[in-house]
């Protein structure tokens, strides 16, 4: 008798408990979609709150001040952002062209037995933490430039009017121009492997087709495949450049850490990464960790612009591939 | 008269052809020159400093010699803390996205932002958990550490689960369900099984990911001289312990710096290409 109605009830009871797991481990994963919404709100909301000292003390002024001054408490953080966004700009401009060429290469000109192996080891290196490149930057490039290269940009180009005033100065090997070239080189396979994936979206049949008609390969290169990835290519570029922005050890060991507004890229200064870096732990009032908190979010505030609008532009090749 | 005229613009065209290829290659071997002279000076510096005592004793006071033992075992915790931390949250964020949220807006939402957190400066993620835990305990602490770099791992882990899920064919799941089998097993018994493998991946290369970090760590576990298991107390680890001896004046610590950089460095290398091998051997089995 008991046997009989267990096992008329027992698929009724599976079923309600099957329902309530259902019902819980849809809540679960659901919470933890929303957990990664929310974070990314919060690390933008928590650090305006961080530093609502300085913004409430300095006012819109603690974007245009070049002070920095933890005597006085003064701060302003025009010098570190115009260093930002100088640095990421003299890497923009070498990583880009030669990670266009390493994409070109390795897509269309190298022998087939040589682009996995070239491919595999762009993207390991991508993966190298960015330390080693600052340590590689300080010891072995910046005593390198500050010899060979340095004193020759300053006597030959320095006395040049205009360009001039960018090339001169005591080589002292660390400087914006070198932080450039650090970050340009460290940004070179993320670049070219976003490019090169890029690259090998675009179907066969119009490259062949293109090929048919008695193009070279480079305009193939330019004049199919280029404009069939156009936006997937900038936003690869933009991907770049938001980790160029952000990157913090790299610049941080080459920078010189002054805070002083100097057209020269031969001369020391300071990005708002390597200011946080460097004088965070030094930080002894309230309102100088506040302002660097502050410089925190104007690094998120632009680097957030920037990586917007990468994925946006990311996300429009997908849309015409169809996924 | 014409066929001079297209000879010429044949001639024109071979040369720009040739151009943009010799360009094309100058560019590779342009930047493979700096990477390979960056790992080079990694290595030949880090061989050079190389010894037991790496592994084996503390870190030294300034201007001495010593190890990185310390560093190592308060990296060692922390990077696994944030995986235990991470892994599952990005797991079942990443099966939200890839069997709840698919095709709709919320879904696309999460993802965006998710990407962005992907390339976020970890810098900032470092601020972040600063001012939410460092800020509210009062001190810097290991266990804040291993919280910034948990924010690390997190959106490798929701990428690659919901990538690895939606590369499962339908039928898996329809055959499974139409069996009576309810969807919290479908999911943990089907299809985690079948795109083990992947997310393992993202494990590994978030892991690689992790032990490089310096920037967050500065604000959130600091460093530490000496010995400490206990993730309440600032605590010492390889990437801000190389920053410090690098920057600073004492050849014994910059020799000791290069020689932990070149450790971190061989980890991340051969973490990445296991890592690879997983997904290699993952696709050859599918196929």
């Amino acid at each position: 008798m008991n046997a009989i109605t267990t096992s008329i009830h027992a698929p009724k009871d599976r079923n309600a408990r099957d329902a309530r797991a259902d019902r819980s481990f849809r809540w679960v994963v659901t919470a933890a979609g929303v957990f990664v919404l929310i974070s990314l709100a919060a690390a933008a909301l928590s650090m305006l709150w961080g530093g609502r000292e300085a913004f409430q003390t300095f006012g819109w002024g603690f974007f245009t001040s070049t002070d920095w001054d933890p005597v006085q408490q003064k701060f302003g953080a025009f010098v570190p952002i115009v260093g930002t966004l100088v640095s990421a700009a003299i890497a923009m401009i070498i990583a880009v062209p030669v990670s266009f060429g390493i994409a070109l290469y390795l897509t269309e000109i190298a022998p087939s037995w040589l682009r996995m192996p070239v491919g595999a080891a762009v993207e390991l290196l991508a993966g190298i933490p960015s330390i080693i490149y600052g340590m590689w930057g300080l010891f072995v490039l910046a005593p390198f430039l500050a010899e060979h290269v340095y004193p020759w940009l300053d006597e030959n180009i320095g006395p040049l009017p205009l360009l001039g005033r960018f090339f001169s100065g005591p080589p002292l090997g660390l400087g914006m121009g070198t932080a450039g070239l650090v970050l340009g080189i460290m940004v070179i396979p993320f670049i070219s492997s976003v490019m090169r994936e890029v690259f090998l979206t675009v179907p066969t049949q119009l490259k062949e087709s293109a090929y048919a008609l008695g193009s070279t390969t480079f305009e193939v290169a330019w004049d199919v495949v280029l404009p069939y990835t156009r936006s997937a290519v900038i936003g690869g570029i933009f991907l770049g450049l938001g980790r160029a922005l952000g990157e913090t050890m790299a610049v941080t060991f080459v920078l010189g850490n002054a805070h002083r507004l100097s057209a020269s890229l031969l001369e020391p200064g300071n990005s708002i990464a390597a200011t946080i870096a460097n004088e965070f732990t030094e930080a002894d009032s309230q309102l100088y960790l506040s302002s660097l908190i502050a410089l925190g979010f104007v690094l998120f505030i632009v680097t957030f612009v920037v990586l917007a609008a990468a994925r946006l532009m990311l996300m429009q090749l997908n849309r015409r591939e169809g996924n | 008269m014409a066929s001079n005229v297209a000879n010429r613009l044949y001639a024109r065209r071979r040369f720009k052809n040739w151009l943009a290829m010799t360009l094309s290659v100058a560019a590779t071997v342009f930047g493979l020159f700096w990477l390979a002279w960056i790992l080079w000076t990694a290595v030949s510096y880090g061989i050079n400093n190389l010894n037991l005592a790496l592994f084996t004793q503390m870190t030294p006071p300034p201007g001495d010699s010593g190890g990185m033992l310390n560093a190592f075992v308060g990296s060692a915790i922390m990077s696994l803390l944030a995986i235990v931390l991470g892994t599952p949250v990005g797991i079942a964020a990443g099966t939200y996205l890839a069997e709840y949220a698919n095709y709709r807006k919320i879904g696309t939402v999460i993802r965006f932002v998710n990407d962005i957190l992907l390339s976020a400066p970890s810098i900032v993620l470092g601020l972040f958990v600063y001012t939410i835990v460092v800020a509210q305990m009062g001190h810097f602490s290991g266990l804040a550490g291993a919280i910034a770099l948990a924010f690390i791992v997190l959106p490798v882990i929701v990428r690659t689960t919901d990538e690895m899920l939606r590369l499962v064919p339908t039928q898996m799941r329809e055959a499974a369900l139409s069996l009576g089998v309810p969807q919290w097993k479908v999911t943990t018994q089907v299809l985690y099984r079948a795109s083990m493998s992947g997310i393992l991946t993202g494990v590994l290369l978030a892991l690689a990911r992790i032990t490089g970090e310096t920037a967050p760590l500065l604000f959130t576990a600091l460093n530490n001289q000496y010995w400490t298991t206990n993730l309440l107390e600032p605590m010492a680890n390889v990437p801000v312990v190389i920053f410090q001896y690098a920057l600073s004046p004492y050849e014994a610590w910059q020799s000791l710096g290069w020689a932990g950089a070149f450790v971190m460095t061989i980890f991340v290398l051969v973490l990445s290409v296991i890592a690879r091998l997983v997904l290699l051997r993952n696709k050859l089995g599918n196929n």
